[in-house]
């Protein structure tokens, strides 16, 4: 070692380096050829064919681009790139900023915070067919328990409106999964309920900013909401960055709720079809293969650009041990 | 001078009462909100099948019998009066929760210890050592989490029972030890990456291996985030519905979440037998959260940075 001049010993390092890099990431490598790679590319060649799943490999017609040119007239395509879309704008922000408040708040010294942290995880953990077994008797109109509530604090409302006018205000709640103006909105509330998941990793994001920093800025005279923009937005933004792309992503590919709650058909009138419910249903109900590998495909491209592009534009996100080469 | 310091905490103190007890209202009006489904659901689990819907929702007939019944969707064994055989005949009736309950531990156990072994290593590589493609390669990593589940597995199905190992547990298992999954390599990396490079220069110079440094130096440091990945591993296959669906046909192999779904094809008078058995599903997992969560206050990462 000693007698190695520094150039050297720096050159064998880098290939030392290298073949250990290798070694680190070879279990995914392997992963991603055997269940990745293979499998999409396979797909890819399924969506410019004809396939029922039955009739074997060499059952498979080569049809072109005809799936492709199929979407651009097929109408229910267009309603679940819609519904889908609807969807992931009003639940991502929602979900976000809901799980970054509620780590927030689960991260002040208070008493029993650990059980009230539990509390707000719980819905995360239920089995999901289950929990939308849960979520579709709480959505029903007459006896479901979202109802029940609105129709108890519109009750209470109307002891309060006696005390001074003699009117009762008649409060309907919604048909919820039965109306195709509501049925979006009972799925963003149930994505709602499971906040927990992304609170869990903001929270482990707000463990890890050094207490130092604080109270750096509360020398500095820095009142909460300055520390909060300028320490904890910044200290946390790899970990907003992570969860921003992760909901994004989960949010294309809503299905279990869908498929349970609308019987696997997206019904009422097609308003709970979202994407991946049209793919399983060309697959698995009506055995087009070549047509749901197209959609998949499609799906895959239009995450992709979109990740690209939150990529793009992720100067905002600060990275505390990041050399920069 | 000291007069004003003192007034300037004293309002300090003010201001911090107040709001935490703002938060703490908050934190109540929403609790309330998230554990309320939860309580039905449990109120369901105990009440007679002809009132399960009968309102007002806490409204109970506190049927403990559910408990017992739900551990068996096909029925309960019939007692014979021998209470040794019919114990016996409870615990190893093999379409029952408990022979779930035990292939879902062993499932859930073998591909966590996976996950945590292989994304660890796999997120080490990605954001500590230079090796040519790394970035090309990670970019591909970032790739596979955006690919829909349903573009690859109609063709990975094919490859598995192409080599015999459906109506097994090995589809469960075996991918979870290689890779562990995008989303935890780069959860892992994100925090691999937060960790100032100065403690591996360090370690080289004392002597400490590339292994080394990430067996002990890079695992320890990262425990809060090695335990939500771990966390969300067992969470993720405690409730994996859809892989278990596809590749389990023989009921003894049955998982908890397979279990469940028993329920559903049967007749539908079976809600609260259904709404028992989710509730004892989610138990352990409820207990294993309680007890992991306090590595999160730890913060274990910036206190070993401190010391």
């Amino acid at each position: 070692m000693a007698s190695s001049s520094p150039q050297i010993s720096r050159l064998k390092g880098s290939t030392r380096e290298a073949i250990a890099g290798f070694l680190f990431t070879l279990p995914w490598i392997l992963g991603f050829v055997l269940f990745m790679g293979g499998p999409i590319l396979f797909s890819l060649f399924l969506s410019f064919g004809k396939w029922d799943g039955v009739s074997g490999i060499n059952g498979i017609q080569w049809v072109g681009l005809d799936n492709f040119r199929e979407m651009a007239t097929d109408q229910r395509f267009f309603k679940a790139v819609y519904n889908t879309f609807v969807y992931t704008a009003a639940s991502v922000p929602l979900t976000m900023a809901g799980a970054i408040l509620v780590a927030l708040l689960m991260n002040q010294k208070l008493k029993g915070i650990a059980f009230f942290r539990t509390i707000f995880y719980l819905p995360s953990v239920t089995a999901g067919v289950a929990s939308a077994f849960l979520w579709f008797f709480i959505f029903q109109p007459d006896y479901g328990l979202l109802n029940y509530s609105i129709r108890l604090v519109a009750h209470i409302a109307n002891v309060f409106v006696n005390l001074v006018l003699p009117v009762d205000i008649a409060v309907h709640g919604p048909q919820w999964l039965a109306d195709p103006a509501w049925v979006k909105t009972a799925y963003v509330l149930m994505s709602l309920w499971g906040v927990g998941s992304g609170m869990i990793i903001y929270l482990a994001g707000l463990q890890g900013i050094p207490e130092q920093l604080y109270e750096a800025a509360d020398i500095d005279g820095a009142n909460a909401w300055q520390q909060f923009m300028n320490v904890t937005l910044p200290m946390l933004s790899p970990v907003i960055f992570f969860n921003l792309i992760l909901t994004v992503i989960g949010s294309f590919q809503i299905f279990t709720q869908a498929f349970v709650l609308s019987g696997g058909q997206g019904a009422p009138a097609d308003s709970a079809l979202f994407y991946v419910l049209y793919v399983y249903q060309q697959a698995f109900q009506l055995f087009k293969f070549g047509y749901a590998s197209a959609l998949a495909w499609v799906l895959f491209l239009v995450i992709l650009v979109a990740t690209l592009i939150q990529f793009k534009f992720s100067g905002w996100v600060y990275y505390e041990g990041d050399l920069k080469n | 001078m000291a007069q004003l310091n003192s007034d300037f905490w004293a309002s300090k103190r003010r201001i911090d009462a107040f709001r935490k007890s703002l938060a703490l209202a908050t934190i109540l009006v929403l609790s309330v909100s998230m554990v309320v489904p939860l309580l039905w659901m449990v109120a369901i689990s105990l009440k007679a099948s002809e009132n399960v819907f009968q309102l007002p929702p806490w409204n109970v007939d506190w049927k403990w019998a559910n408990y017992v019944d739900a551990w068996y969707p096909f029925g309960r064994p019939s007692f014979t009066g021998d209470w040794w055989a019919d114990l016996q005949a409870m615990l190893f009736e093999k379409e029952s929760f408990w022979w779930y309950l035990g292939n879902t531990l062993v499932v859930t156990s073998l591909s966590v210890a996976g996950v945590l072994l292989s994304s660890a290593t796999v997120a080490f590589g990605f954001a500590r050592l230079k090796f040519p493609y790394r970035n090309a390669l990670f970019i591909i990593v970032i790739g596979t989490m955006m690919v829909p589940s349903q573009v690859t597995m109609i063709p990975t199905y094919i490859l598995f029972s192409k080599i015999g190992w459906t109506n097994s547990w090995l589809p469960l298992i075996i991918p979870a030890w290689l890779g562990g999954g995008a989303y935890n390599i780069f959860l892992l990396r994100q925090f691999f990456m937060g960790i100032p490079h100065d403690l591996d220069e360090a370690a080289k110079i004392d002597g400490c291996s590339t292994f080394g440094i990430f067996w002990r130096i890079m695992l320890p440091l990262s425990l809060p985030a090695l335990v939500t990945v771990g966390v969300f591993a067992i969470v993720w296959n405690w409730n994996d519905f859809l892989n278990p669906l596809i590749y389990l046909q023989d009921s003894t192999k049955f998982t908890l979440a397979l279990g469940l779904n028993q329920f559903r094809s049967l007749s539908g008078d079976k809600t609260n037998l259904m709404m028992a058995a989710a509730t004892v599903v989610l138990l352990p997992i409820l207990v294993l959260f309680f007890v992991g969560q306090k590595y999160f206050i730890q913060g274990i990462a910036t206190t070993g940075l401190k010391g």
